[in-house]
């Protein structure tokens, strides 16, 4: 209980909001300090009041400091299950729709959206689909483009795979080249990567299936209500919605609005 | 000062003791209790099911934002860290800390930092150096520190590791450990001897 570090963290927040566009005043606070301690170890500044000053008159610093407070960290097939049950519960649905558009809000470093091709191209239905993937962090997206990932993570994401059901083999959609796994370019053919703020832009199309997983745990309740409001506007009557492991839609704006499709994983149809 | 959360930081052989501590809680404990035991990233709900078992007081484990309330036993889920906000229980996946997620010290320093001297902090068994920076923060701040006696421990190294980074207020062994927070909750004990 900081109180001068406390109110440093606001004055920090309201001139990166008001400066540049960027808004991290609603972020859940106790992960966000976390981060900060981070960035100031990082940079080597003992204070917020230093950093703000660094990063409100440095462009570069700007540029570490939006990448060290947004959470990157992914998997490819991260709980398989959820995977299994998109595939099971579904996949069946889709099917009936002649084009199904998916938006992947907050996708970081793409390893998950390429997943979601995979599953769908497996399920014979991903030349009917079009992914938006979209993420605040231009850093990432490109990364999420480039669609290389380490081959070392490969056995673990390989593993991942069989257990989410895939029925093929996982090296088929890579090229290894040094040290790295390239993946095949038309699995990007149907997925269009653009930048997105959850936190103030607004909703862009109507989607069959949106998934936003381990993306609003770190926002506050206020900002998870604006999230779920812009979520629920962007989804198609019957469409799905699938959030992380942890997450519910409990006490959220529209829970009554939404009909849990498998008990505990986390995946819900849009009811009214 | 009166206290206003428990956490508890548990590893190698924290299923036993955390059972145990739990099991010696009375159903009508009068404060929040917030545990880390790390734990196998697929292992979901067995560990809250198995917990409660020996639990009178209700077991789960958190889901995001979820409010901090008496009574009620929430574990870190499995994959993610835990934190403390005031009022309220938030989720991370970020990287691990010391090979943990969750990570004690995560859980711990959260709640130093939200709850200053209204937390009691409790470090069990483990193999793993994990909670002695959050332990020592939560006495920075003015909480209660305990430990369990290494000597009763199945796995000494956790309460080695904590004791060897702060000066405990209490060293005992598990059962000793719920009666003291048993007193604790009950607002019998105030300060610490």
């Amino acid at each position: 209980m900081n109180e001068l570090e406390d109110i440093e963290i606001q004055l920090l927040l309201e001139g990166v909001a008001r400066f540049y566009g960027y808004d991290f005043r609603n972020y859940a606070l106790a992960s966000l300090k976390r981060r900060i301690a981070n960035v100031l170890r990082a940079e080597g500044v003992k204070t917020v009041s230093a950093l703000q000053e660094r990063v409100l008159h440095d462009a570069a610093c700007l540029e570490r400091f939006l990448l060290a407070m947004t959470v990157n960290v992914t998997a490819m097939f991260r709980d398989p299950h959820f995977y299994l049950t998109f595939m099971t519960k579904v996949v069946p649905l889709l099917r009936t729709y002649p084009f199904i558009r998916i938006w992947h809000a907050g996708c970081s470093s793409g390893e998950e959206v390429y997943s979601m091709a995979i599953l769908l191209h497996e399920a014979g239905l991903y030349d009917r689909c079009r992914i938006y993937a979209t993420d605040m962090n231009a850093a990432v997206l490109a990364q999420a483009k480039a669609g290389i990932f380490a081959l070392n993570k490969m056995q673990e994401y390989t593993n991942n795979y069989l257990k989410a059901g895939g029925s093929q083999s996982f090296s088929q959609y890579y090229t290894a080249a040094y040290e790295r796994a390239i993946f095949r370019p038309w699995l990007k053919e149907h997925i269009t990567f653009s930048q997105h703020n959850l936190a103030t832009d607004g909703s862009f199309n109507e989607f069959n299936v949106i998934l936003c997983r381990n993306v609003m745990i770190y926002f506050n309740k206020d900002l998870q209500a604006r999230v779920h409001h812009l979520l629920y506007e962007s989804l198609s009557l019957f469409g799905v919605l699938g959030v992380g492991q942890a997450e519910s839609l409990k006490f959220t704006p529209h829970e009554h609005q939404y009909a849990e499709i498998v008990s505990g994983e986390r995946l819900y149809r849009r009811i009214s | 000062m009166t206290f206003e959360l428990v956490v508890i930081g548990a590893s190698l052989g924290g299923l036993h003791a955390v059972a145990t501590l739990l099991g010696g809680l009375p159903g009508n404990f009068g404060l929040p209790v917030a545990i880390v035991q790390h734990r196998h990233r697929e292992s979901e709900g067995a560990l809250a099911t198995v917990l409660q078992r020996a639990s009178k007081l209700p077991v789960c484990d958190v889901e995001d934002k979820q409010a901090i309330r008496s009574g009620i036993v929430c574990l870190a889920p499995a994959d993610y860290h835990l934190l403390v906000e005031r009022d309220v229980f938030a989720l991370s996946t970020e990287a691990p800390v010391l090979y943990s997620r969750p990570s004690i010290n995560v859980l711990f320093e959260s709640a130093a930092d939200a709850y200053g001297p209204q937390v009691i902090g409790i470090i069990l068994t483990g193999a793993s150096a994990d909670g002695a920076d959050g332990l020592a923060a939560i006495k920075a701040a003015g909480g209660l520190a305990v430990v369990q006696d290494p000597a009763t421990a199945e796995c000494r190294v956790m309460p080695e590791a904590a004791l060897e980074s702060v000066v405990a207020d209490h060293v005992l062994p598990v059962p000793a450990i719920a009666t003291l927070l048993t007193q604790l909750g009950a607002g019998e004990l105030k300060v610490a001897p």
